[in-house]
């Protein structure tokens, strides 16, 4: 195929995701293609599984469950003290858990600590409360440096953490995945618990990010 | 192995450049590559060990110029390849060759969502004498082995602190070779930014990072 070709239909969002166009299949959908067929014919997987497991990640799990966690975390303390010491069997009570979040670890940011993850061998990520992963945590950018010069990454963030906090980069190099509990934020002692979850970002979860006050 | 997925402290890569209201997916066949983890895990025809080690081993090159979904993708053919499941010219033919099916699909969609929810876990309920406990100090061993590792460069021969003990855990540098699952604990240690960075990292931060009995000893 003509690199042209391609280059016109990277920038056709509505054809992103329906490669049905006229435009010839790119190697990787072909190898997806060639790869599902013949496991499929050999009896080894069926396609209607695959769709099953697609449709989970798009449209069920996501971070908003992490947020119901956090939501939780800040209106009832019991519940934060289960989720700190015992981060799976806490966040299972609302109905996450699974694939790729099997063992949870709860970090809680506070006015003196600061926490943010990464994966630096390969990207594991909490699935069940936070979803797939971004592109970018998944990027060598992210991976090489986080580690080594948190402050300037968060920096780059929009996240200026004072010279005075600690920051804690967790390397979930083993099968423990880890969130954030993010600091709640001012001006919002009067807020559901809905109100709440509403506020709490994928980011604030992963630790690039504190949560904003409400706009008044 | 030393290989170019173990990035933590590397130079040069760039800004991140995080992409604004981010899709789940950016092309149908991302889709399809997440969603025959499952199928092909439950089938058995790799655990999940022997999958990353597969994409360490794509080549350094290859492995920075392709995507996430690129890797896992080069990781099914390769294993499904070397675990003789299918041959190099039924993947580029698109077709199995022989007659009908051999076997039926391990994972049926209607035990898709009791699969997702339930996982996997590599805890090993198994009674193992911990090597250390909370607070001792640790050294990570020099070890540069050539197969798969959890252990990062960045933190090998570098003095930490046992900062938790999780448990029990099957061991990757073992079970992603077919050499068992050699059950021991795993732990989060403590190393401070400057121990692993040297003088100019700030002194308040610190990296923590999950490491097996097998990487450690005693400081």
């Amino acid at each position: 195929m003509s690199d042209t070709h391609d280059h016109d239909h990277d920038h056709d969002e509505h054809d992103h995701k329906h490669p049905h166009g006229n435009r010839p299949l790119t190697d990787a959908e072909l190898r997806v293609k060639a790869l599902e067929q013949v496991l499929t014919e050999k009896g080894l997987i069926d396609p209607a599984a695959i769709d099953a497991v697609v449709d989970t990640f798009e449209t069920k799990v996501g971070p908003h469950n992490g947020a119901r966690v956090v939501a939780k975390a800040w209106t009832d303390r019991a519940y934060k003290q289960r989720l700190l010491a015992n981060g799976t069997g806490a966040i299972a009570e609302l109905g996450y858990s699974g694939m790729q979040g099997e063992d949870m670890v709860v970090v809680e940011n506070t006015a003196t600590v600061h926490n943010v993850l990464v994966c630096t061998l390969c990207s594991c990520y909490p699935w069940p409360t936070l979803g797939l992963p971004p592109v970018w945590y998944k990027s060598a950018p992210y991976r090489s440096r986080v580690i080594s010069e948190p402050r300037t990454v968060l920096k780059e963030f929009g996240l200026k953490v004072d010279d005075d906090v600690e920051v804690r980069v967790w390397d979930s190099t083993a099968e423990l995945r880890y969130m954030v509990l993010p600091e709640r934020p001012p001006g919002t002692d009067s807020m559901s618990e809905d109100q709440l979850a509403a506020l709490v970002t994928r980011d604030s979860m992963i630790g690039v990010a504190k949560i904003a006050p409400p706009k008044r | 192995m030393n290989g170019i997925h173990d990035l933590g402290g590397m130079h040069g890569f760039g800004p991140i450049n995080p992409e604004k209201d981010e899709p789940v997916f950016h092309a149908a066949w991302e889709q399809r590559v997440l969603g025959m983890f499952p199928p092909m895990a439950v089938a058995g025809l790799f655990n999940v060990d022997e999958f990353r080690h597969a994409i360490e081993r794509m080549g350094a090159v290859n492995y920075l110029t392709s995507s996430y979904y690129d890797h896992w993708l080069h990781a099914f053919e390769t294993l499904a390849l070397e675990k003789d499941v299918l041959t190099a010219e039924e993947l580029r033919t698109g077709h199995a060759i022989g007659s009908g099916p051999r076997a039926t699909p391990a994972l049926l969609p209607a035990a898709v969502p009791q699969i997702i929810a339930s996982g996997a876990s590599a805890r090993v309920d198994m009674d193992v004498k911990p090597k250390f406990k909370e607070g001792d100090m640790v050294v990570v061993k020099n070890m540069n082995p050539l197969g798969h590792t959890r252990l990062p460069r960045y933190c090998r021969d570098k003095l930490g602190c046992i900062d938790r003990d999780h448990g029990v855990f099957l061991f990757p540098d073992t079970h992603a070779h077919g050499k068992g699952e050699k059950p021991q604990h795993c732990y989060s240690v403590y190393f401070s930014a400057q121990e692993l960075w040297g003088p100019k990292a700030s002194r308040n931060d610190s990296v923590y990072v999950d490491l097996f009995d097998d990487y450690l000893v005693p400081a």
